[in-house]
């Protein structure tokens, strides 16, 4: 166990490491940022002194190195819009993007597990098909077009929460109902399965079979044992809606990360792209790590296989 | 949807490499495709879904012909003309126009094409690179494996949407770019599912038997394993069919697909953002065109899986 947690810890920083490259390279292909931030009328010299101010001047080899050194360090340069350390800049927007996310993550569980269960339990019938046709449903509405035909019903015709924008709990129903949409689909799916599992168990036999009543077996002894693979998940589902966000924000106006990362996009904003890139890389190689982890300490085979394939 | 997408495919998959050494060849492998028509056709509840891909397929093949009207066409005489049904609509425009006057019936049709080509290119793109690497990675193992699947894992971590934006920054906006992400985001899946499968195939009998025959190894991949695995990579692309058309709607919604004028249901949709409020219409048929369309594929697609190989339920 102990060699297989290394390897895989060691993987996951080689992975961080080309990540950095990647995000680096990406920033620097939206363009050179002077052309943004002079004018036209900005002289050879005033170009010049504002490339060595934001260090643009090295080489880009060099600049690399710098940029991983100070990132080790936790400094990220600053902004080249707000001239202000750029990791603040993203932090501002974060808690933002974070509320959201998780007013989406819960209100899909809320949905998703409880019609899991009941397809599960209710296998073959009118019922499962129903939850077949929902999860295909959320499968297939394109959240851009779902967020617009939200605000269409409940902003213009109704009235009943606002089109976008921030300010009260009310304006954040519409983005999260759109972003949680498309989970339900992928939860529900993964508890149906994992349902169908633990109910053919002994211990749920056994369960019946002292007379304990049907909800009781089924929502107590086979769901607590049937939620965990999905658990395992839920941490990249939660890092992957995070990521999603920006077509929602998009819609609503609202102002997360994933507005921050297309305005830095168009600004030319290095250090703040930087920043957003690796934010989201090291969120998401941190919740595989967890679930391989997870896995290889409940099931060793995985930790022995030399190539064995990653459990997912 | 992007990363959101990818973790969809893979949480809806928690064990998906069903391939076990010793598990039959895949049952759909030397059935005719006849049968299949056959037996999807037997299904009642799959009529409307089948009638819709068709519809989508024969309009988007012949939009030019079909599409009564330029999709680029502009009238502003006409601008945000209500669909016929309603007061202020003309039978000419049935389901309106947009604020340049464009007829969305014909962008809608027009629009179609786009989606039909989007998908076919970019999944027969990303099938035979991702396919090809997982046999590779898959038949090779080692260090061949090693590298290819970790730089299929990394391409999970890496921000969708700044990838998308700022090539779309770099070359421009278009059918280009949406190609570029496509294969980037569905590759890996190919690798997967085509590694997996190889891993399992290759320990078998008639191959370890061509080896011993001296057959090559590139002969060995392309006649001996790439057969043995069509089934489970032509079930695995129907499944993406969807998430492709959505996909480049998506993009383009961003601006980072395909760029307006030209008629994709995303442009559509994003050019009826602001007036949700006044023509519904202008927003509102283009996503109701996609819906229906992916809907009836993925229900299709669910269907052939189930057919072809219940084993790959999960997939």
């Amino acid at each position: 166990m102990r060699r297989y947690v290394l390897s895989r810890v060691a993987q996951a920083f080689a992975t961080l490491w080309l990540l950095s490259a990647v995000g680096f390279g990406l920033a620097r292909l939206t363009g050179d940022p002077l052309d943004v931030l002079l004018d036209a009328r900005a002289t050879e010299e005033d170009r010049a002194a504002t490339a060595q101010v934001l260090g643009l001047d090295r080489p880009l080899g060099v600049q690399y190195a710098i940029f991983l050194r100070n990132a080790a360090r936790g400094d990220f340069g600053n902004s080249f819009k707000t001239r202000r350390p750029a990791i603040s800049t993203v932090m501002e927007r974060l808690p933002w993007t974070l509320e959201l996310g998780t007013a989406s993550f819960v209100l899909s569980l809320l949905v998703a597990v409880p019609i899991g269960v009941v397809t599960a339990v209710k296998r073959g019938t009118a019922i499962d098909v129903v939850g077949k046709v929902i999860a295909l449903l959320g499968q297939s509405l394109p959240t851009f077009w779902l967020g617009l035909m939200l605000i269409l019903l409940f902003a213009v015709t109704l009235g009943w929460f606002p089109a976008g924008g921030t300010g009260s709990l009310a304006h954040l129903v519409l983005p999260a109902i759109t972003l949680g949409w498309f989970t339900v689909a992928g939860i529900m799916r993964l508890v149906r399965s994992a349902m169908l599992d633990t109910l053919g168990e002994e211990y749920v036999t056994a369960a019946r079979a002292k007379g304990l009543a049907e909800p009781g077996v089924v929502w107590k002894h086979a769901l607590r044992n049937a939620v965990i693979p999905p658990l395992t998940y839920a941490g990249l589902v939660f890092v992957a809606l995070l990521a999603g966000a920006v077509v929602t924000e998009t819609v609503f106006a609202w102002p997360g990360v994933g507005q921050l990362v297309i305005e830095s996009i168009a600004f030319r904003d290095f250090p703040v792209i930087q920043i957003i890139f690796l934010l989201f890389g090291v969120m998401y190689i941190a919740m595989s790590l967890v679930v391989d982890l997870l896995y290889a300490w409940a099931d060793p085979r995985i930790r022995l296989a030399e190539t064995g394939a990653r459990p997912r | 949807m992007s990363i959101r997408a990818s973790v969809g495919a893979s949480i809806a998959a928690p064990d998906a490499p069903a391939a076990r050494p010793g598990a039959p060849p895949l049952a759909a492998a030397g059935r005719p495709l006849s049968e299949l028509i056959e037996r999807l056709r037997r299904r009642k509840a799959l009529i409307a879904p089948l009638l819709v891909l068709v519809t989508f397929v024969v309009v988007g093949l012949l939009a030019p012909y079909l599409a009564p009207l330029s999709p680029t066409a502009t009238d502003l005489g006409l601008k945000l003309t209500p669909p016929a049904w309603l007061a202020g609509g003309i039978v000419e425009r049935p389901l309106g126009t947009d604020q340049l006057g464009r007829d969305i019936g014909s962008r809608m049709i027009h629009g179609a094409r786009l989606s039909l080509m989007t998908s076919l290119i970019g999944i027969v793109l990303s099938g035979v690179l991702g396919t090809a690497l997982g046999l590779l990675a898959g038949y090779y193992g080692r260090w061949v494996d090693a590298l290819i699947m970790r730089i299929a894992d990394m391409t999970l971590a890496i921000h969708l949407y700044i990838l998308a934006i700022v090539l779309a920054v770099v070359w421009g906006p278009g059918l280009r770019n949406v190609l570029l992400v496509t294969v980037f985001l569905l590759w890996s899946r190919y690798a997967r599912q085509a590694r997996a499968e190889v891993l399992s195939l290759k320990e078998r009998e008639f191959v370890i038997a061509a080896r011993a025959l001296g057959v090559s190894s590139g002969r060995i991949m392309a006649r001996h394993l790439l057969p043995n695995l069509m089934a489970s990579l032509i079930v695995l692309s129907t499944l993406q069919v969807g998430f492709v058309i959505v996909l480049e709607a998506t993009l383009s919604f961003l601006g980072a697909g395909i760029s307006p004028p030209n008629p994709s249901w995303g442009v559509m949709v994003a050019d009826g953002r602001a007036l949700i409020a006044s023509a519904w219409w202008v927003s509102t048929f283009p996503g109701l065109a996609m819906l229906l369309v992916v809907l009836s594929v993925n229900l299709v697609g669910d269907a052939i899986r189930d057919l072809l190989d219940p084993r790959l339920r999960r997939l």
